[in-house]
């Protein structure tokens, strides 16, 4: 089980800037599509690092989608990025068609997700692009939790074969991963272990799980901390383990709650081990202005939210308000690999 | 009057890709438009209009020695590669593989059935060989066309050649321009865009729809090389094409842009420059009338007691 220090505060964007450029050193077919923010996604290491692979598209970003989609029939492996509010759902149309249909390997980075950018408001603040995205067959979905994770989670999506989509952030957040820190593309990792609640977290919002465990630590409730970064395909085992052991379930994201990583949990527990779940994320509305600090305050996108929320399921567990009793036996699934079941 | 009640026939003929005279290609050309007649009736749905309308550009386009395949190997890698944009136009694309020898003949029976490799609009899903990919919602082809041609110019530094062809009214989707600017600004003279200008678009006559005129100065405007035809004209048509060659043997710099005026439903005279054809089949009736126009030698009625 690892154990998390803070690091410093990075990010997750300089990660996925950093692992274009390995990816770069290692494939000499991956090629870069610049949307007029490459500084800003920081693209900008891999175009000047291999110019010869870097194509500026300007601001068209169904144009760049779907230019990414000939250079992948090409036998390219094209990484197109922008802010997440216009290359996931600007481009949608394309994305449905002429990426997932087609079943081509290209790549989206969909940097400022979340309220997390802070000042820019909520016209750039995406938090509806895991809903669009999660639906598209033959897409991957990945939600890496900082820095060091989304450099190796870049690296991952362009080692496979597929769509993939990868988001990622504009704002300093917490870094605790290492080198060392298991990842694996598809298979969640459980951060800290409890037996208690589960609280299920993807991006930024695994910091902040970790934050609130310790917090229950202390009124004596277990909690396990899941990070759930890869949200399609989702880690259904690991998912239904927890749920099982725990008995209520907490999800978090910098996201709308409708649609998102938690109700993909809950999909997947309705079907399988249903439990009390309560959902932390965006309730249905716009972000808006602001320091990212005081916005992710304001919409609930703190450890506190979570804390708050695991005692909830926890009673809701333990009333038996759904009629779901806790679990008295295991079923038969097996355990994910590093879970001490 | 059913589809059962025609007596349907593929012939089986295969033709090869070389230089040809316009008798040649006005015989392929009605190959063609007769498998697309009977495509159509056998599915009981698609698009008539547009399919007919640009046979005469696929016949000269894959028949005529300009572009390089290999229909028993379809995806050397030395091929030129063709993208229909207009997707719904696929009719004539498989026809016209089918006569390329890319597929068996007799398979374009199964056009729009369940499990067809000739899906209503094309879906690379299904291994057809010779079908670069999926295509249909418009505007997104001819971008992938620009990616191929970047590719191909720009990464692999091959002498491949990219052919698209978008309709119309195709050009009111705002991203078709997004693509010319890449093209341009990247300098494909690799690139040769075909526009299939039959100047109807399912709501009406395009100008009425929203008018997208005038075509060549905007391509102009852009920065590409600009060709006008006759698109049922075999000597202008290859002329044009040659002139792409040329423009890319001698490294002009600029895509190629052919504007090509066509009528839809061109060669069934109830069908013609009709717009009204753009996205409905003939009946059993009319694709009898439309078979004996384009002189099928085996189209008959059958008996009832015959099926």
């Amino acid at each position: 089980m690892p154990e998390f220090q803070l690091l410093g505060q990075k990010p997750t964007r300089q990660g996925f800037g950093e692992g274009l450029v390995v990816l770069g050193e290692r494939y000499d077919n991956v090629v870069v599509l610049g949307g007029d923010i490459t500084e800003s996604v920081m693209t900008s290491f891999f175009r000047d690092r291999f110019p010869d692979r870097f194509f500026s598209i300007g601001v068209a970003e169904q144009n760049a989608t779907t230019i990414a989609v000939g250079l992948a029939l090409s036998g390219k492996i094209p990484f197109f990025a922008s802010y997440g509010a216009f290359c996931a759902f600007r481009n949608a149309d394309q994305l449905r068609i002429s990426v997932c249909y087609n079943n081509v390997n290209v790549k989206i980075g969909g940097g400022h997700a979340g309220v997390s950018v802070g000042p820019d408001g909520a016209t750039h603040q995406a938090l509806e692009e895991i809903a669009v995205i999660r639906t598209l067959p033959n897409m991957t979905l990945v939600v890496p939790c900082d820095y060091m994770e989304t450099k190796k989670a870049t690296i991952a999506i362009g080692e496979i074969w597929g769509p993939s989509y990868i988001r990622f952030g504009r704002a300093n957040v917490p870094w605790f991963t290492t080198e060392d820190t298991p990842f694996r593309l598809g298979r969640a990792e459980i951060f800290r272990d409890g037996s208690d609640v589960a609280l299920i977290a993807c991006g930024a919002m695994v910091w902040q799980a970790l934050l609130a465990a310790d917090m229950l630590a202390k009124r004596g409730i277990s909690a396990c901390v899941i990070n759930n970064h890869t949200i399609k395909p989702m880690d259904v085992e690991t998912i239904i383990t927890a749920a099982c052991r725990c008995g209520a379930v907490v999800t978090a994201e910098e996201h709308q709650i409708y649609a998102g990583m938690g109700s993909a949990v809950a999909e997947v527990l309705a079907k399988n081990y249903p439990v009390p779940i309560e959902f932390v994320g965006v309730r249905d509305t716009f972000g808006g202005s602001g320091d990212p600090d005081e916005l992710m305050e304001k919409f609930g996108l703190t450890w506190k939210s979570i804390y708050a929320a695991a005692l909830v399921a926890i009673e809701r567990r333990d009333k038996g308000s759904t009629g779901v009793r806790r679990p008295t036996e295991v079923p038969r699934f097996t355990p994910a690999d590093g879970y001490a079941a | 009057m059913k589809a059962e009640n025609l007596r349907i026939v593929f012939r089986s003929t295969v033709y090869e890709n070389r230089p040809r005279r316009s008798e040649e290609f006005a015989e392929i050309a009605r190959e063609i438009r007769r498998d697309i007649i009977k495509m159509l009736v056998l599915a009981g749905s698609g698009h008539s209009g547009g399919p007919l309308g640009t046979a005469d550009i696929h016949a000269v386009l894959f028949f005529g020695g300009y572009m390089r395949y290999r229909p028993k190997d379809p995806w050397w890698p030395g091929r030129d590669r063709y993208v229909l944009s207009a997707g719904h136009l696929c009719p004539v694309l498989y026809a016209t593989l089918a006569r390329a020898g890319f597929f068996p003949v007799e398979e374009l029976r199964t056009l729009r059935k369940y499990g067809s490799r000739l899906q209503g609009h094309p879906g690379r899903d299904m291994g057809l060989p010779g079908l670069e990919t999926s295509t249909a919602s418009l505007g997104q082809g001819i971008s992938i066309a620009v990616g191929m041609a970047l590719s191909d110019k720009w990464l692999d530094k091959s002498d491949r050649r990219v052919f698209a062809l978008t309709g119309d009214g195709e050009l009111q989707e705002g991203s078709v321009w997004e693509a010319a600017m890449a093209a341009a600004h990247y300098k494909l003279d690799n690139l040769c865009w075909i526009v299939d200008n039959n100047d109807c678009q399912i709501d009406g006559r395009v100008p009425n729809v929203m008018s997208i005129y005038p075509i060549d100065k905007k391509f102009e405007a852009f920065g590409f090389a600009v060709m006008q035809c006759d698109g049922h004209d075999y000597e202008e048509l290859s002329t044009c094409l040659e002139q792409f060659l040329e423009n890319h043997r001698r490294a002009i710099g600029k895509p190629t842009v052919i504007i090509a005026r066509t009528k839809m439903g061109r060669g069934v005279s109830f069908m013609e420059d009709d717009y009204r054809w753009h996205g409905k089949p003939p009946t059993p009736e009319q694709a009898l009338k439309a078979l004996q126009e384009l002189e099928d030698p085996y189209i008959t009625v059958v008996e009832p007691a015959e099926v």
